[in-house]
C-alpha cells in the first residue's frame, strides 16, 4: 500500500527536510519499518527501545489515533495519510 | 540545538528570561539553549524550564506587585516585566471556606479562587508568562488551541500587548467562552471536532508555513506557559504564611497546572522561603473524562487515552500530555486522582456558591466534588490543611446550573401574595 507520512519539525533533519513523505506497507509497523530503511534512524526516534511507539508520540493513521485502534498493527489503507505528531496539551 | 551545558546560553538569554538557562528534557534530560520549541529530538519528551536561582528573599517578594511579577525572579521573564503591557494577572484570593469545611467534616480549608483574574480563570497567569516568551522570540501572532478559558486569555493578553491573535476551539464549546474569546479581537477559528482534534491540528499547523512564526502559546511556546502556574502555588505559600498546605486539590485537563505546582512548591522549599514538610497532591478529573483518574486507580503508568463526554469541557482532555507526570507526582507525595460524574460537579458547584459565595465554573465543580469524595471515602485528612483550586468562573458555564437555579417563587408585588407563598 502507498500512503503518505508527514513528519514533525524535529524530525525533518532525517528527511532533509520534507514535511511529507511516501511510505509503504500494510501496516503501520510496516510503514515505519520501510520509513526506517529509507531515512535511517527515524524509526528510533517514534519507537522506544522496545519497539512501542514512544509515550510522548500520537501517531494518526488518517484521522484516528492508532491507540483507539490497533496500535502498530492498524491498516494503512492505500492512500492514507499518516502522521507524527508530539504530544502536546493544555486548553 | 542540544548541548550538555547551560554554560553555552548567551548573556542576552540571560537577560530577556530572567533566571531560566535553558530548557530541559524531562524524560532524558538533554538540554537545550532557551527558544521556542518544546518537545525533546531525542525521545519526544516535554521541554521545560530550567533556571540558576539567585538568592531570593520573602522580603524582596512581599515589596513585589499585587500581582504575579511578585514572583518574576522565578520565572523565565525578565527584570522590567511588570512595566511591559500585559494584564497583570494573580494574587487572587484564598479564601478561608469555614462554612464548607463545617459541611464537609474538615478542620481548615481554603478555596484558591481564580476566577478573579482578569479574564476569569487561572490561563491569565500562564498566557503572560507566554506572551513575554513571544515578545523575546519576536512572534506577532499569539495563538492557542483551546477548551475556551485559554482562547479568552490569548486574545486578551493579545489585546492588551498590541499583538494579532488567532485562536482554534472546538465548535461546540460554552457560549460565554466563545463571547469571551471573541470580544477581544483577532481571529477566533470553531474547529469541527473535539479538543483533542483541535490540538492536533495545532500542532499540524505549526509544523506548516503557514504558522511557523507563530507563538501558540500551548504548543511552541509551552515550556514558558507552563511555567506560569507556579504561580498557584507561591501565592497559596505566601498567603498562607509562607507555609505549605498538608494537602491541595487540583483539576486535571492536560496535567500541566499540576506538575507546576509541585514544581513551584519544590523550588519554594529548595530556595530556604518555606519550611521543608510533605505535602500530599490530589487530581480531580470528570467521570465522563478520567484517563489520568483511571490509569491511577489501575495501578498503570500509561495514560490511555479516552474520548471525552462530560460538562465539563475545560478539562476534556481525552489525551492528556502530562498525565504521566501527575501519576508520578501524587503517588510520589502520597495523594490519588479521582473523579466525579455530572451530577457530582452540579452539586458540588451549588454547594461551593451556597456555602461560601464562590461561583465555580464546572472545572471547580468537579475539583470540589473530588474534595467531597475524598473526605467522604475517608481518603483526605480531615485535620489536615487543605486547599482546593477554583480555576474558573461560574459565568463561564451558566448553562450547566441553570435549572438548577431558578427563582424560588413568581409572585405578584403584593404582601399578600409574599405571605401566601411563605406562609410557613
Amino acid at each position: 500500500m502507498s500512503v503518505s507520512v508527514r513528519i514533525p519539525t524535529i524530525l525533518r533533519t532525517y528527511t532533509n527536510g520534507a514535511a511529507e513523505v511516501s511510505g509503504e506497507g500494510g501496516t503501520l509497523r510496516e510503514v515505519l519499518q520501510k520509513l526506517d530503511a529509507d531515512y535511517p534512524g527515524i524509526g528510533g526516534r517514534i519507537l522506544d527501545e522496545t519497539g512501542k511507539i514512544r509515550r510522548f508520540v500520537n501517531v494518526y493513521v488518517g484521522e484516528e489515533d492508532v491507540r483507539f485502534a490497533d496500535g502498530l498493527d492498524t491498516a494503512t489503507p492505500d492512500g492514507v495519510q499518516i502522521s507524527v505528531i508530539p504530544a502536546v496539551a493544555g486548553g | 540545538m542540544a548541548h550538555t551545558s547551560t554554560a553555552a546560553n548567551t548573556a542576552a538569554n540571560t537577560v530577556e528570561f530572567g533566571p531560566a538557562t535553558g530548557l530541559s528534557c524531562r524524560e532524558c534530560g538533554t538540554l537545550y539553549e532557551l527558544g521556542p520549541i518544546f518537545a525533546c529530538t531525542e525521545c519526544f519528551g516535554p521541554l521545560e524550564v530550567a533556571y540558576e536561582f539567585g538568592e531570593i528573599r520573602r522580603e524582596d517578594i512581599e515589596s513585589g506587585p499585587a500581582n504575579i511579577w511578585r514572583y518574576r525572579s522565578l520565572l523565565p521573564v525578565p527584570a522590567d516585566v511588570a512595566a511591559k503591557p500585559n494584564l497583570q494577572p494573580g494574587w487572587t484570593k484564598l479564601v478561608k471556606a469555614d462554612r464548607l469545611a463545617a459541611e464537609l467534616g474538615l478542620r481548615s480549608l481554603h478555596v484558591k479562587d481564580d476566577s478573579g483574574n482578569p479574564t476569569h480563570s487561572f490561563k491569565d497567569r500562564v498566557v503572560s508568562i507566554a506572551l513575554e516568551a513571544a515578545r523575546n522570540f519576536g512572534f506577532h501572532t499569539l495563538s492557542c488551541s483551546s477548551t475556551g478559558n485559554l482562547a479568552g486569555a490569548v486574545t486578551a493578553a493579545a489585546a492588551r500587548a498590541g499583538l494579532d491573535a488567532c485562536v482554534f476551539i472546538p465548535a461546540d464549546l460554552e457560549p460565554a467562552k466563545v463571547v469571551m474569546a471573541a470580544v477581544y479581537g483577532g481571529r477566533l477559528v470553531a474547529i469541527d471536532g473535539n479538543y483533542d482534534e483541535v490540538n492536533r491540528f495545532c500542532s499540524e499547523l505549526i509544523g506548516d508555513e503557514l504558522g511557523e512564526k507563530w507563538g501558540f502559546v500551548n504548543v511552541n511556546l509551552r515550556p514558558f506557559y507552563a511555567e506560569g502556574s507556579k504561580t498557584l502555588a507561591y501565592e497559596i505559600a505566601e498567603q498562607l504564611g509562607w507555609r505549605l498546605p498538608d494537602q491541595i486539590v487540583i483539576p486535571v485537563a492536560s496535567g500541566s497546572q499540576l506538575t507546576k505546582i509541585d514544581k513551584g512548591f519544590r523550588e519554594l522549599i529548595k530556595l530556604g522561603l518555606v519550611e521543608d514538610r510533605p505535602y500530599r497532591i490530589f487530581g480531580a478529573q470528570a467521570e465522563g473524562c478520567s484517563p489520568v483518574s483511571r490509569a491511577f486507580k489501575a495501578g498503570q503508568d500509561v495514560v490511555q487515552p479516552v474520548r471525552p463526554d462530560t460538562i465539563a469541557k475545560s478539562l476534556a482532555i481525552g489525551n492528556p500530555a502530562d498525565g504521566p507526570y501527575v501519576l508520578d507526582i501524587v503517588r510520589r507525595t502520597g495523594g490519588a486522582v479521582e473523579d466525579v460524574n455530572d451530577q457530582e460537579v452540579v452539586e458540588a458547584i451549588r454547594l461551593l456558591a451556597r456555602t461560601e459565595g464562590v461561583f465555580a465554573e464546572t472545572a471547580g465543580g468537579v475539583t470540589v466534588g473530588v474534595l467531597r469524595k475524598l473526605v467522604r471515602e475517608g481518603r483526605l485528612d480531615p485535620d489536615a490543611e487543605t486547599v482546593v483550586l477554583n480555576t474558573g468562573d461560574g459565568l463561564k458555564t451558566l448553562d450547566a446550573v441553570a435549572e438548577h437555579a431558578r427563582p424560588t417563587a413568581v409572585i405578584r408585588p403584593s404582601l399578600d401574595a409574599f405571605r401566601a407563598a411563605f406562609a410557613n
